[in-house]
């Protein structure tokens, strides 16, 4: 069952070995940033406007938590998984991965001879010390819950660290693309995080937290075929239409988040081209399951079917996304079930489920913040007309952006909420639908479902697992407490004179945070 | 000239008693605000274990009145103290920010006083000609648009021809020419702002004056309308005029945030914000102090230079 397991960074070894869940099997084949339209060429510097950046940021990556850092983390450092142009895992600084004992012990191997941007080799202990930093007691990290599962560590050579766990998990490995899993070398045992210094292509020259971030080209960087760019300079821009007015005057090359509202006018500048990924990112309104009416399921099927998700589409996105059916599992997931039946708008059927509910008519109210997401408010007024026909009266509940994480998310019974785009299936479903998660959302506790995901974390048979993953999808559809109208995509901007591989990764904006090491400046 | 001087120590003193009043205003409206620096750090990906390890790595779990207290023993020592979220020095942080700030808002006030004077004077010369009118309705209409506005507006004329840069950013190294260029269209949109304030007041305060009995009689003796504003009029008219330029002086320094952002100019404001955001206390706290002090020290200057300006004062029998 070992060798089953095993993934391999070469690519001409992959297809011999066995299928890693995650990795998609065969379907992984097309080697870094799939198809090229020209071959990519070296040099010059490039200007990026991202938005975000906080004066309050640090070099601790446990505090990541969004594009501006996840942009320069990924350019300076390196994760030991990374996702691909397809949004498929590779090892990135390891060679392979191999799990057994049921998934629950997991061997690690880094490639041999890399080397931080001090000169220092990669070894088993700086892995230790990244881990321990996350998951030590007292970790102040946003990553630790993803990590609980881990039991122990142990270093079996220079390079080659094993993992056990307290249960199976066969995308074990997927946890280590996240962008909070920066390698960072060891000092004494502890992970050193305010050097700056990474193994990444691009060696960070100066950080200004809120300001910018400069980097230079590692001129010793372990892989040939990244890091196109001499330097970089990365511009904390929080105004879309800034980023914007600096990308039409040539004052940055590439913008993450274009305003939607414009950017059909956008699109027709000469010299600027729109480009859009398609990953996990997905927007919610989640009910606590717990709570009247809420923990009422026909009222739940009520509110989903009440919503109209191609107006939504169409108008809260232009377009930019794809419809949700009220599970999380994206599209370009593994074990995505794309036969499970899209729900639609059907006030006819709301109303029947209102009925069934034992309410004719009710009012409800949704807690909402304008910087949740672009036209998140413009959403929920147009859900609040949807809900109108059905006998719901949606009462829209705007709150301020600072303090919604603490004092609306989780805490009032019917909020808008945002999800990241998460690696794998396992990695959503473990962190938001779980009985015992830490952010279920929807406080929706069903063991049926628990069972389900365990077993599916364990599960080798294929074919097995992909029927495990399909029943989750329905059962969240169809009992779950969340409704998910929409899967959005990364929408941003560049000039013309980059290049980029035809496939870009979705997992988070600008080709899933790792533009500066994959895109170049067109010869 | 005594009591001038007991007048600047007298005001410094209370100063300092402000800027103690505004530590603790500002130190509980934070408390008050929903959520801590551990909270808002982690955002989503808060779990109740790891706010609990921030806290205390932070002594965020001490009571408020000892970590105020803290805070005040480091200020009244020089300390600034570190950023609890960034870990580094404060005045680090600050140092870098309030060049820059400083910078803009001298930059903007070195075109808008003079400016502003100019453009006053010859509007109260040139009462209700089309030339004060005119001047008044650009001015008063670039103050009621909102500075963002401008900003935009700015950019769309000036930048997007290629003539001025759309982002402000400057660096330590720059040479001032460079900085003086890439910062002209921020320093643009705030002269247009505040201009207005300071015309219509100069324009106000000589005109009042032109009424009085002895500008009649400057007026009678035959003294050009021009020596008669410049030498008899302004004169008695510096008092208000300077106490409005103070008013806008710290505007300049405390309020152009909005400006910042547009512009993508790392000033102090931007610094202020990010850290009310994640709750910085002590970031917060620094900026503050600093933002408070500006008010306090460009009060004390008008009122100085009112006083130096007025014989009957310096002079007082």
């Amino acid at each position: 069952m070992a060798r089953h397991m095993k993934h391999h960074a070469d690519p001409t070894r992959r297809a011999l070995l066995g299928s890693m869940a995650a990795a998609g099997g065969l379907a992984a084949l097309g080697w870094p940033g799939g198809a090229r339209a020209a071959a990519p060429s070296r040099g010059g510097h490039v200007r990026y406007g991202v938005r975000g950046g906080s004066t309050t940021d640090s070099l601790d990556p446990g505090t990541y938590s969004h594009a501006f850092v996840r942009t320069m983390g990924y350019a300076f450092c390196n994760t030991l998984v990374e996702i691909d142009g397809n949004n498929r895992l590779q090892p990135e600084l390891l060679e392979f991965w191999e799990g057994s004992k049921g998934a629950a012990s997991w061997v690690f191997r880094l490639r041999p001879g890399i080397t931080f941007h001090d000169g220092k080799a990669l070894t088993a202990d700086d892995v230790i010390a990244t881990v321990q930093h996350h998951v030590r007691p007292g970790s102040t990290s946003g990553a630790r819950a993803l990590m609980t599962a881990i039991k122990g560590m142990e270093r079996l050579d220079d390079l080659t660290v094993r993992f056990t766990l307290e249960a199976g998990n066969a995308d074990f490995p997927a946890i280590f693309s996240d962008y909070r899993m920066m390698v960072m070398p060891a000092r004494d045992g502890v992970a050193d995080f305010a050097s700056g210094i990474g193994t990444g292509g691009y060696v960070l020259k100066n950080f200004e937290p809120g300001v910018r971030a400069s980097l230079e080209r590692n001129p010793n960087y372990w892989r040939a075929d990244r890091a196109f760019f001499d330097s970089v300079d990365i511009l904390a821009m929080s105004d879309a239409t800034s980023r914007q007015n600096a990308l039409l005057t040539g004052a940055i090359d590439v913008m993450d988040q274009a305003d939607l509202k414009t950017v059909h006018m956008l699109k027709r500048k000469s010299g600027i081209e729109v480009a859009s990924t398609t990953g996990g990112l997905h927007y919610t309104y989640a009910m606590n399951a717990e709570l009247a009416p809420y923990d009422n399921m026909d009222l739940r099927l009520a509110l989903k079917y009440g919503v109209d998700r191609e107006a939504l589409l169409q108008k809260v996105l232009r377009g930019y996304g794809s419809l949700g059916n009220d599970h999380p599992v994206a599209p370009t997931m593994a074990y995505y079930a794309a036969d499970i039946e899209q729900r639609a708008y059907d006030p006819d059927r709301a109303r029947h489920h209102l009925k069934k509910a034992g309410l004719d008519n009710v009012s409800l109210s949704l807690s909402v913040t304008d910087g949740l997401y672009q036209g998140a408010v413009d959403g929920v007024t147009l859900y609040r007309e949807q809900l109108a026909p059905v006998g719901i009266d949606l009462e829209i509940a705007r709150v301020p952006t600072d303090g919604f994480w603490t004092d609306t998310w989780m805490k009032k019974p019917f909020v808008a909420g945002i999800w990241g785009t998460r690696a794998t299936a396992d990695m959503i479903l473990s962190a938001a639908y779980e009985s015992t998660a830490a952010w279920n959302e929807s406080f929706w506790r069903e063991p049926r479902f628990d069972a389900l995901l365990k077993a599916a974390r364990t599960e080798l048979d294929e074919s097995r697992r992909a029927e495990l993953y399909r029943d989750m999808q329905v059962m969240i559809r169809d009992e779950g407490a969340a409704v998910i109208p929409l899967f959005a995509d990364n929408v941003f901007a560049l000039s013309d004179r980059i290049g980029h591989p035809e496939a870009m990764s979705g997992a988070w904006e600008l080709d899933g945070g790792r533009s500066i090491e994959r895109w170049w400046i067109k010869a | 000239m005594k009591t001038l001087w007991l007048m600047i120590l007298g005001r410094l003193g209370l100063g300092l008693a402000t800027l103690l009043a505004i530590s603790v205003i500002i130190f509980s409206a934070i408390e008050m605000l929903p959520g801590d620096l551990a909270q808002e750090i982690l955002g989503q990906s808060a779990t109740p274990e790891t706010v609990a390890a921030f806290r205390s790595e932070l002594g965020l779990d001490r009571p408020a009145l000892e970590r105020y207290l803290d805070w005040a023993g480091g200020i009244a020592t020089g300390d600034f103290g570190t950023s609890m979220a960034s870990r580094r020095p404060i005045s680090e942080l600050i140092a870098a920010r309030i060049s820059n700030t400083l910078f803009l808002a001298l930059y903007a006030a070195a075109i808008s006083v003079p400016l502003a004077l100019v453009l006053g004077l010859l509007a109260a010369l040139y009462r209700n000609s089309v030339f004060d009118r005119l001047a008044n309705v650009t001015a008063l209409s670039s103050v009621s648009l909102p500075e963002f506005f401008l900003g935009y507006i700015l950019i769309f004329v000036l930048a997007q021809s290629g003539l001025f840069p759309a982002v402000a950013d400057v660096t330590a190294e720059m040479p001032l020419g460079d900085r003086l260029y890439a910062a002209f269209l921020p320093a643009l949109t705030l002269t247009l702002v505040v201009t207005a304030h300071m015309m219509r007041m100069t324009r106000a305060a000589i005109i009042n004056l032109l009424a009085s009995p002895y500008i009649e009689m400057a007026r009678l003796k035959g003294v050009p309308r021009g020596r008669v504003i410049l030498c008899h009029a302004l004169p008695n008219a510096l008092a208000p005029i300077i106490n409005v330029v103070a008013v806008n002086m710290a505007y300049l320094v405390t309020g152009v945030v909005v400006v910042e952002v547009v512009f993508v100019y790392p000033g102090l404001g931007q610094l202020l914000v990010d850290s009310v955001a994640k709750r910085d206390v002590s970031v917060v706290q620094a900026a503050s102090l600093i933002f408070a002090a500006a008010y306090v020290l460009l009060n004390l200057a008008a009122d100085v230079l009112a006083t130096v300006s007025n014989p009957r004062l310096v002079h007082a029998r």
